[in-house]
């Protein structure tokens, strides 16, 4: 008799999620061609990342940003306010590059919805930026620096109040709400709703169900590509996406230069604060792996990149609580797959301290030679297809590099060859040199 | 009394430094002499920087604790700060993209450094920088940019510069997370810098200071 969940160990969930990933659940394959690339190219990842033994090649994974969009000739703008744009411009990108997974088409979220409830925290085509740039944050103090009270004892009110009302201009009126944990008895029941009764609340929840409706009519498109590709042969890498709590705060909470001066003014509510939220960091995670069947969840990294912390700030305030999440995950049997932005070089050796074959890390500037040296039997590494390569150097370069790449991280598995930053608009014949050297110079022996 | 602020700022000790800030004030202490003891700890702070002895967050408190100073000082000065300027520096990101951060830091470090910074913000169109370099005549132009746009708006800009007629009365650095040599021969700039700190030494180096 099957195991339940609870009773199993994080191997044995781990290996359950990937099962149910490499036979995935409500897909009709369009054909047995497409079926047998699709296990091929899920074993090939899920060997590459258990380190137990050696794919049959390297796999290749393409993760952009908008490239889909700018390869099909369309704006950031087309296709975040023409949904049925996106999913023929994503799948031609998969279809004629031909990578082993693909990422989603969540890329270009709902303009319309954006403008619904006039989200503030970033600029997007139209909206402070040209439409056929792709949208930027904006950086600003979203919290306070006297709010890490609040975070620490309240985060469900402040993610489900005060957060919303801050980063949405339709739902400014929601900070007026108060918690409910004056629901306990009829006593006091009424009061706590009396400002849902008044126009600014009501115009906030309006405003919310528009935003609804317009959400669902997006991923009724975005949602339909997340079955087409898996039944055209490639497995989706991402089953959803949780972060470090230091970027949780130092991103969009703080901000950048918030969360910097934190570190030394109150480091204590710093780290409580991260302690507060990496719960609610695992549980994003182990909850969207598990509703949408793959084990890879996808955890981009930014401020504990060389430079932006030194080692004593990183080993304190960046990578307890980031190794808490991964920890988290790992238990649950899902796979970190860790994309780790700009150089990390300096923290290799901080990173090794990690079980065996539960994680992935793609990086994006580190010395590649030193990563695989650093996490060799500790984790799959990836990443380094770097930016330059793919906008302005010659084909014969990146074919150049991708072979190094295979030589010098390849070796014995624990390799997947992928970009190191998203990417927009790139030399496409450069793209596809590097997948199709891949297939041909990536094939173990 | 100098030495500590330096000292005691270059440390990033906020509260000794502001203590001491306030102790020279109300003793009567000549305020510009204050300020440039501040700005002399925020350059030490920037070595440091470039000897990877401090971080990017040691800069950017460096900044705070230097504004804090700052406010205090300013109400007391008798005649404007009269500083010895080093040489002018046009800088700004990139027309498309919007980041800020890194470019604030190297607009910091310039400044303390001794440049006269126009700082033009984000997104900014390549003839605001033409205008710019017409108006002020600064021979110094750093462009910065995050994204991968940004490498063909820094061409467009240096190229732009060009049909101006401008380029060779200009040095052009460029710098930005995924800037390289190999980026910087695409877009036309004459250097790229890979920190705050490689910024301030090439403006130096141009500018004969």
């Amino acid at each position: 008799m099957e195991k339940k969940w609870e009773e199993m160990t994080s191997d044995e969930k781990q290996e359950a999620l990937f099962q149910m990933w490499l036979s995935p659940e409500g897909i009709e394959f369009a054909s047995p061609e497409a079926e047998k690339l699709y296990k091929e190219r899920a074993t090939r990842i899920k060997d590459a990342i258990q380190l137990k033994k050696k794919p049959d090649r390297v796999p290749v994974m393409l993760i952009p940003s908008f490239a889909p969009a700018y390869y099909s000739g369309l704006t950031p703008h087309d296709v975040m306010y023409n949904y049925d744009k996106i999913a023929p411009a994503w799948k031609k990108f998969s279809l004629d590059f031909q990578p082993d997974t693909h990422g989603g088409a969540f890329v270009p979220s709902p303009g319309k919805f954006l403008e619904i409830l006039d989200f503030k925290l970033y600029k997007w085509p139209g909206h402070g930026v040209s439409n056929e740039t792709t949208y930027q944050c904006i950086e600003g103090e979203y919290m306070k620096a006297d709010e890490y009270d609040l975070l620490i004892h309240n985060p469900l009110y402040f993610f489900y109040y005060i957060w919303p009302s801050r980063i949405f201009g339709a739902l400014e009126p929601l900070q007026a709400l108060p918690p409910l944990a004056g629901l306990t008895e009829i006593y006091g029941v009424s009061v706590t709703f009396i400002p849902y009764g008044t126009p600014p609340v009501k115009a906030a929840y309006q405003a919310l169900m528009e935003a609804g409706d317009e959400a669902l009519k997006w991923i009724q498109v975005a949602g339909g590509f997340e079955h087409e590709m898996p039944a055209l042969g490639f497995p989706p890498h991402q089953g959803g996406a949780t972060k470090a709590p230091f970027d949780v705060i130092g991103d969009t909470l703080r901000g950048t230069t918030g969360i910097m001066l934190d570190m030394y003014r109150q480091p204590d509510k710093l780290l409580q604060a991260m302690e507060a939220i990496t719960p609610m960091m695992i549980q994003m995670g182990v909850g969207s792996a598990k509703q949408n069947r793959c084990p890879l969840i996808f955890m981009p990294l930014h401020k504990g990149a060389d430079g932006f912390l030194s080692d004593e700030q990183f080993k304190k305030f960046y990578w307890p609580s980031l190794r808490n999440v991964i920890m988290g995950l790992v238990d649950e049997g899902v796979v970190p797959f860790v994309w780790a932005e700009g150089g990390y070089n300096s923290r290799l050796e901080v990173i090794r301290d990690l079980p065996k074959g539960k994680t992935a890390w793609l990086f994006d500037l580190t010395d590649m030679a030193e990563a695989k040296k650093a996490l060799d039997g500790i984790a799959c590494v990836g990443g380094n297809m770097p930016m330059d390569l793919l906008t302005v150097g010659t084909t014969q370069n990146a074919i150049d590099h991708t072979k190094r790449l295979i030589d010098v991280c390849g070796k014995g598995g624990g390799y997947i060859m992928a970009n190191g930053a998203f990417f927009d608009e790139v030399k496409w014949e450069n793209l596809k040199a590097i997948v199709d050297t891949v297939k041909e110079y990536g094939v173990y022996k | 009394m100098a030495e500590d602020l330096v000292n005691t700022l270059a440390d990033l000790k906020e509260k000794e430094a502001l203590k001491i800030v306030e102790d020279r004030l109300s003793a009567g202490d000549e305020p510009l002499k204050i300020l440039d003891d501040a700005r002399r700890a925020v350059e030490i702070v920037g070595k440091r920087f470039a000897d990877s002895e401090y971080f990017i967050p040691d800069l950017v408190y460096s900044g705070e604790i230097l504004k804090e100073i700052t406010d205090m000082v300013k109400p007391k000065l008798t005649k404007a700060a009269e500083v010895k300027r080093v040489g002018k520096v046009i800088i700004g990101t990139v027309a498309g993209d919007i980041h800020d951060i890194g470019k604030d830091i190297v607009v910091f470090m310039l400044d303390v450094n001794g440049f006269e910074v126009y700082d033009l913000g984000v997104d900014v169109p390549a003839q605001k920088f033409v205008d710019k370099i017409k108006e002020s005549g600064a021979p110094i132009v750093g462009l910065s940019g995050f994204l991968a746009l940004a490498f063909d708006s820094m061409k467009e800009t240096i190229e732009v510069m060009k049909a101006a007629g401008l380029r060779d009365k200009v040095k052009v650095m460029i710098g930005g997370g995924q800037m390289s040599d190999e980026i910087r021969k695409y877009t036309g700039a004459d250097a790229y810098g890979k920190d705050a700190m490689a910024g301030v030494t090439l403006a130096k180096k141009w500018a004969g200071a």
